[in-house]
């Protein structure tokens, strides 16, 4: 089954014409992924890499029945971009660009409150239903339809622990990318409410990183009304207090946010957390086991 | 990004919030004609990236301008070291010659993103001169907090819940929710990611002023505020540091001996934490990011090279739209045109591995080829030993 995107899955690209935009769109497009539309504002009329672009997302909407959107666009006009697919009656925005100022991302999460709408993102590889749909830019390779939701803050470290679960044979559902930002518009308890009912997902992979406190929440979630087998593992036990590293939200703050504390919250509620990132596939199968 | 004491009350005053008469000065000489020029007791604050400055001995009272000559001689050069300086300290370049307030009532006011529920979260208490860490620990109830609604900005009720909460004199009222009003559009105006006023004072002479101001600004928003970027201070961070961002490569020094160069912040982190999970210590974090072309790749083994406790080098690429093959050849020529000294352990996975594990095998140089994350941080570490 899966959750939020399948083979039935009509996406719009903004920030088509631009070059990640047109080199993720060729690459989805072999994937599979049914893109139907690209929006970039003033190119509306052209075929690019065989789709219609058109000048707004409303008018993408109306002539192509596009539901969801993946937005390749520079970071300043991003945040605008999300709010302009909400408006349209997008019912799942995707955002990859990093870079994005927080205070526009504070104004496009308002923004987007109330609608029937869901934000993947920013700053994320996007969400991928193996062998269905793929809206990012994850390698599709290494990805095997199957049983484990994946749910995570990190880029190539999700490619990483994808690796080691094909490899294991479990194969994915669904794996999220949440992005790297301390504002995001999807957190890990509303991924796992999503796994919760989605038959597909025997069991979640939870990767994690030091700052702020949705890793606790998803802890206290999983603790009171998640049944299935959790395995997390949280990156940047070794990173110093105070420094940004690399990920604009990957930050102990006043104390906070750091992986110990994590740990611990999610072992105390149940969570299995794998010690070492080469593990996390193993760890699976194990906990699958029993 | 960081700023200092004085500009961050330059930018308080800007936005028409009270401060102490001061100046700032970098010789001693200057400290005296500036102590002449305010013509009370003042007060002399080093000013550097980190707080914690009286406990080092970074601030003191002077009660005449030859004594503010002789203070700032003291402070101007010395090397602080405060609990958030790290033992290695911070050198003094610069003082704040201030108005030594005659101190009422100490207060605390702070303005953060609130990440958990996206908005601005303005923070007040009547603990002024604590960190607000501690008091949020120890007594939550002495906390007053207002949360911004983004598409109406800051409000005078809120404004004025802040004021009242604070127990403001009535005579400051009006002042006080001022202050509040203005800071908060200093924060939207100049996309800042903190702003604290710890202490936010009441003198004895009943005025409310910023005694003490810090302002971080967003990352992500510098491209569009020229002018606060104009005020950045490279002697605050650290060299390799500064050096990285030049070339854009996302990188923090560390202590270990294990240099690591990865793609993705995520998985950096993680090289990190399993090289000291097999017995040794990372010596940085670096995200080469999604284009590690040979140049990129040069210019990370340069930065991370020039860090002299490292003894060998662990390059771990996920390779998904970044062909490993690509990268391969970047380090090979890296290497080679760096004669570089230390073992490199190479773990490339994804696109292209195979390729890539042939070019390095083929290269002349020698270079561990490892099997997967595992392999690779056992034999990084197995290399220092």
């Amino acid at each position: 089954m899966s959750i939020l995107v399948d083979d039935k899955t009509r996406v719009v690209v903004q920030g088509i014409t631009g070059s990640e935009g047109t080199f993720h769109s060729k690459k989805m497009i072999e994937y599979g992924t049914k893109i139907v539309a690209g929006v970039t504002p003033g190119k509306g009329g052209q075929v690019h890499e065989g789709v219609p672009v058109f000048n707004t997302v409303e008018e993408a909407v109306r002539e192509t029945d596009a539901d969801t959107s993946a937005i390749f666009v520079p970071p300043p006009f991003a945040a605008d971009a999300i709010m302009e697919a909400a408006d349209a009656g997008i019912k799942l925005i995707v955002c990859i660009s990093e870079g994005i100022p927080t205070l526009d991302m504070v104004k496009a999460i308002t923004f987007i409150q109330g609608k029937d709408v869901r934000l993947i993102g920013p700053n994320c590889p996007g969400i991928i239903t193996p062998g269905k749909c793929k809206i990012g830019i994850m390698p599709g390779l290494i990805h095997e339809p199957g049983k484990i939701g994946v749910i995570s803050r990190s880029g190539t470290l999700t490619y990483e622990a994808v690796d080691q679960l094909t490899k294991e044979g479990l194969g994915e559902s669904t794996c999220i990318g949440l992005g790297g930002d301390p504002i995001i518009g999807t957190r890990f308890v509303d991924a796992l409410r999503l796994f919760k009912d989605d038959p597909q997902t025997e069991g979640v992979v939870m990767i994690g990183e030091i700052g702020g406190s949705d890793e606790e929440k998803a802890a206290e979630y999983i603790k009171n009304e998640f049944n299935k087998p959790v395995v997390a593992f949280i990156a940047g036990r070794t990173a110093p207090p105070g420094k940004r590293m690399g990920h604009a939200g990957a930050i102990i703050a006043g104390g906070k946010g750091t992986a110990k504390e994590k740990i611990e919250t999610l072992r105390s509620c149940g969570v299995t957390v794998a010690e070492s990132p080469a593990e996390i596939g193993k760890t699976m199968k194990k906990v699958l086991k029993q | 990004m960081k700023i200092h004491e004085y500009q961050a009350k330059e930018l308080l005053r800007k936005f028409g919030i009270p401060i102490p008469e001061g100046e700032v000065v970098e010789n001693p000489s200057d400290a005296a004609e500036a102590a002449g020029k305010i013509g009370k007791k003042v007060v002399v604050k080093a000013q550097i990236h980190a707080g914690g400055r009286g406990k080092g001995g970074g601030i003191k009272l002077a009660d005449s301008k030859e004594d503010a000559e002789m203070r700032a001689s003291e402070i101007i050069g010395m090397n602080l070291v405060t609990h958030q300086t790290g033992p290695e300290g911070k050198l003094v370049r610069k003082v704040l010659i201030e108005e030594a307030l005659q101190v009422d009532k100490e207060l605390y006011l702070g303005m953060v993103i609130d990440r958990e529920n996206s908005r601005v979260a303005v923070i007040a208490s009547q603990e002024g001169g604590m960190e607000i860490e501690v008091v949020a620990a120890e007594s939550p109830e002495k906390i007053i907090r207002v949360s911004v609604d983004p598409r109406v900005g800051m409000q005078p009720f809120q404004a004025r819940k802040i004021a009242f909460g604070l127990n403001l004199p009535k005579k400051l009222m009006r002042e006080g929710t001022r202050f509040i009003l203005n800071l908060y559009k200093l924060f939207i105006n100049l996309d800042a990611s903190l702003a604290e006023i710890n202490p936010l004072v009441i003198t004895k002479d009943e005025r409310l002023l910023a005694a003490d101001a810090k302002i971080n600004f967003d990352d992500n928003s510098l491209y569009r505020h020229e002018d606060i970027l104009q005020l950045r201070d490279v002697n605050e961070e650290e060299p390799t540091e500064v050096k990285a961002s030049e070339h854009k490569l996302s990188y923090v020094k560390l202590d270990g001996n294990v240099g690591c160069m990865v793609n993705g912040a995520g998985l950096a982190m993680a090289t990190m934490d399993i090289i000291k999970l097999h017995g040794s210590m990372p010596a940085n974090f670096l995200d080469v990011g999604g284009a590690a072309s040979s140049e990129r790749v040069e210019q990370a083994f340069r930065i991370l090279m020039s860090d002299e406790n490292v003894k060998a080098v662990l390059i771990n690429i996920f390779g998904g739209i970044v062909r490993c093959d690509r990268v391969a050849n970047g380090v090979v020529e890296a290497a080679k045109r760096l004669d570089i000294r230390v073992p490199i352990v190479v773990r490339l996975a994804g696109t292209n591995s195979e390729i890539a594990a042939e070019i390095l095998k083929n290269s002349g140089l020698t270079f561990t080829v490892a099997k997967d994350l595992d392999d690779a941080a056992k034999k990084a570490v197995e290399a220092v030993k």
